[in-house]
């Protein structure tokens, strides 16, 4: 059975930007699926639509056997604690410490006071422990975010999804601002998570190269419809030129 | 010197880049000149008075404005009425500054209230901020009467539309990336104001708290003009009487605590920011 | 729900142990603790300190608050609900208006002049850091002093009437410009004043040729927003010192005729002026920015 299904949705922005036109696709468990396609595409607005920061227009989503566009207040809450993200600019509160902001991953599971409070569990702060050390951030656990390298940050990112115990992590643009080899940190994190704990994960990444040796599956999309649906394996030179409506994929020779 | 400068020649375009500049200023010094003379015209302003009056004011104040012995005696009273204005601007600051955080939440993109009531609340306070101070104090002397309260309100209200504009607009600007993750792992609104925006956007509601005290207390002078309170009464009563050595004595007091109260906010801000 | 499934949960190793603080209670610690929190605490605490000690020490004359608030809600909804001229004309507060928008313009005109040599004393990538450091030190003593006591001190040193007005307003423009302008100043690209060092330019050369065109359109919102500000203040002058304008016109229909339709109808005047002013000012510092 699929964790996620997307059934022919489409967004339009202000009643007048089409920014997703007619969108299917069907994820299982345990998948590893990259989203790929120029900017302005669409990619964010797909990871959006999943946990309802962005309302779709038409179309049904289902995720975990739910319809999520019919979902209340207090079912989106339950969507989006089982649904991580992680974004391009890592959006942590900068001015807390890494531990904090791992923690607030837990705010979904709480009541509305204890989360304004911060309270939490002491359950709950060794299994913070314990996912920073997974990601080698012990050391760094009191450190102020606004001390942190951008790949560190990323990870604090990953910590902070980890800690809502998701069954699905939402990754947009993960490493689209980070060096390469920070990046190729945080890819093998995100596949090591994959793999291991058997979470779902959707990257939407902008380098076609990163999405073909991670990715299981490819999704590609220009102009908020789907032109490719398939292996990496199969996404020929003459697809990526249709994804990206130019040569870009010229980059990307050594891969094929 | 200017003779021996070596310039590169100018392509001819250059030249006329540099015609049009000159034309454009020629043209707005024209219209400052000329708003210039209507503005003297509407006021009575003699231009020629004007500069004469500064070397005879500074002349004035050398033989007049100085503290003597009988202002000195007053000093302890001039203290008490100047730590008064320095309270109230603190109290009305801080009480404004509390309402107008939560005021403004609403209005702010980080709350995803309905477009309409972020709307009422801009509304809201622009009313506030453009009804000039004075309006809301003589508003007030109706009620209150010559009290601490009437200007206590007059600066409330000014402060709060001040405020809340600042804080919608500084809250947008510093939590709208860390708002957004908080929402996504299920926060509620209130989990994510209390572990999102607060802490991230203290440090420049702290500063702007600080920046409009300093403001506060030079308004609180003119209103306590108004209201007969505070230091801008003493002010006034002194200068009513002629004792401009007592006055000046007012006005160097004020000036300590204004560039006291400015050194020490800076000091803050280099910390907290 | 709220609880972790912590029977999958291996206990914490040593290795991660050590690096986790405790409370005395022997709970897990997760705040920081850095400097500027530790200072915003201070600063919150003593404000709020000193805002209970204001309200437990400030003499209020046994006002009946309550009383005092409704009779305030009431005069609001006269002010706002019933504006009417009696003792004025419209074309008598129009030219009110337009006489406070000349001395807000004149105390702008004169403010910038000032600050525009004032800035050039000023900018760091310019000045000498004495003479700035002076400067500096001159403009906060300006600034410190309360408008509307330039205006009373000038009334009483030069006469009253306008020219105290405007000097008195004149002072704090300039103090503020010069902090504004030479901001602007200190922007522009550090190569180019370099570059026309090198080539032998005067200093006077490098500031018409280099620092007014690179920072003119930055000056000249810097201004326009000293403008809005120099309205409000005219106003305030002219209702508190007396010097005409249509700020002396409310405290007249306040304090003289005790006519809250007439404030009203006045202080309508005032907001559409200051909403058009801030309106064109939002413009402005659009384009700029």
């Amino acid at each position: 059975m699929p964790i996620l299904e997307f059934k022919n949705v489409s967004k339009i922005y202000n009643n007048t930007t089409k920014a997703l036109t007619d969108i299917s696709f069907s994820v299982s468990e345990g998948e590893f699926v990259s989203i790929i396609g120029p900017s302005g595409s669409g990619k964010s607005t797909i990871l959006r639509c999943i946990n309802r920061l962005v309302d779709a227009t038409q179309g049904s989503i289902i995720f975990d056997g739910h319809d999520i566009k019919q979902a209340d207040k207090k079912e989106i809450r339950q969507v989006r604690k089982k649904a991580g993200m992680i974004f391009q600019h890592y959006n942590l509160v900068d001015r807390l410490s890494v531990i904090e902001n791992v923690l607030h991953g837990r705010l979904g599971y709480k009541s509305v006071i204890s989360g304004v409070i911060g309270h939490y569990t002491e359950a709950e702060k060794e299994k913070a422990f314990q996912i920073l050390a997974m990601l080698g951030l012990t050391e760094q656990a009191y450190k102020r975010c606004d001390e942190l390298s951008g790949g560190q940050k990323q990870r604090v990112g990953i910590a902070r999804s980890l800690m809502q115990e998701p069954r699905l992590i939402l990754c947009d643009e993960p490493i689209a601002s980070l060096d390469p080899s920070s990046s190729k940190i945080i890819m093998d994190y995100l596949s090591n998570i994959n793999e291991t704990m058997k979470i779902t994960c959707i990257a939407n990444l902008h380098q076609v190269d990163v999405a073909l040796r991670y990715a299981k599956r490819i999704i590609g999309i220009t102009a908020g419809q789907i032109v490719y649906d398939g292996p990496p394996e199969k996404l020929t030179k003459a697809k990526i030129y249709d994804i990206y409506q130019s040569d870009e994929g010229e980059l990307i020779t050594d891969v094929k | 010197m200017d003779q021996t400068q070596e310039k590169a020649p100018r392509p001819q375009d250059q030249t006329s880049v540099f015609v049009t500049r000159k034309r454009t200023f020629t043209l707005a010094f024209l219209g400052v000149a000329l708003i210039f003379v209507i503005s003297a015209v509407a006021t009575d302003y003699e231009v020629i008075g004007g500069l004469e009056s500064i070397p005879k004011a500074v002349v004035w104040m050398a033989r007049h404005f100085i503290p003597d012995a009988k202002a000195w005696s007053r000093l302890p009273y001039i203290l008490s009425k100047l730590s008064e204005t320095a309270l109230v601007s603190v109290a009305v600051t801080v009480c404004a500054a509390i309402c107008a955080f939560f005021f403004s939440l609403p209005g702010t993109k980080t709350t995803k209230t309905a477009p309409w009531i972020a709307r009422i609340v801009r509304i809201i306070a622009a009313f506030f901020r453009n009804v000039p101070d004075i309006v809301w104090a003589i508003l007030l002397l109706f009620s209150f009467g010559e009290n601490i309260l009437t200007g206590f309100f007059a600066l409330f209200f000014a402060t709060f539309g001040m405020l809340t504009r600042t804080f919608i607009e500084t809250i947008d600007e510093v939590s709208a990336s860390c708002v957004e993750a908080l929402y996504a792992t299920g926060a509620t609104s209130l989990q994510t104001v209390f572990n999102g925006v607060i802490p991230s956007s203290l440090p420049e509601i702290v500063s702007w708290v600080l920046y409009m005290i300093e403001t506060n207390i030079r308004s609180s002078t003119l209103i306590g003009m108004l209201t007969a309170t505070g230091i801008g009464y003493l002010f006034d009563l002194y200068y009513k009487r002629m004792d401009y050595s007592s006055a000046s004595l007012v006005v160097i007091s004020i000036v300590i605590l204004v560039i006291a109260i400015e050194i020490l906010s800076n000091k803050i801000r280099k910390v907290i920011m | 729900m709220s609880e972790l499934d912590i029977a999958g949960q291996p206990p914490l190793s040593l290795e991660i142990s050590q690096y986790i603080r405790k409370t005395r209670g022997g709970k897990i610690k997760t705040a920081t603790k850095s400097r500027s929190d530790h200072a915003i605490k201070i600063t919150i605490f003593v404000l709020l300190t000193l805002t209970i000690y204001g309200f437990a020490t400030f003499n209020y004359k046994n006002v009946d608050i309550a009383k005092a608030l409704a009779g305030t809600w009431s005069n609001i909804k006269v002010l706002f609900g019933q504006p009417k001229l009696t003792y004025g004309t419209w074309g008598g507060s129009l030219k009110a208006l337009f006489v406070t928008f000349s001395l807000g313009a004149l105390a702008t005109i004169f403010g910038a002049i000032i600050a525009f040599f004032g800035s050039l004393l000023c900018a760091k990538n310019i000045a000498n850091s004495f003479v700035a450091n002076i400067t500096k030190s001159f403009v906060a003593f300006i600034r410190a002093v309360p408008t509307i006591l330039w205006v009373l001190i000038f009334t009483v040193a030069a006469g009253l009437g306008s020219v105290a007005a405007v000097i008195g307003l004149t002072f704090h423009s300039a103090g503020y410009l010069i902090k504004a302008y030479a901001e602007s100043i200190e922007e522009m690209d550090e190569g180019t004043i370099e570059a026309l060092k090198a080539s032998g330019a005067s200093f006077w050369q490098i500031v018409f040729q280099a620092i007014l065109p690179s920072s003119i359109s930055r000056m000249t919102a810097w201004t326009f927003l000293r403008f809005e500000i120099n309205f409000t203040n005219a106003l305030a002058v002219g209702a508190a010192a007396g010097v005409g304008g249509i700020g002396f016109d409310l405290y007249m229909a306040g304090n003289h005729y005790f006519d809250l339709r007439e404030l009203g109808f006045i202080t309508y005047i005032v907001v559409a002026a200051v909403i058009l002013l801030e309106m064109i000012a939002t413009k402005i510092k659009a384009t700029v920015r």
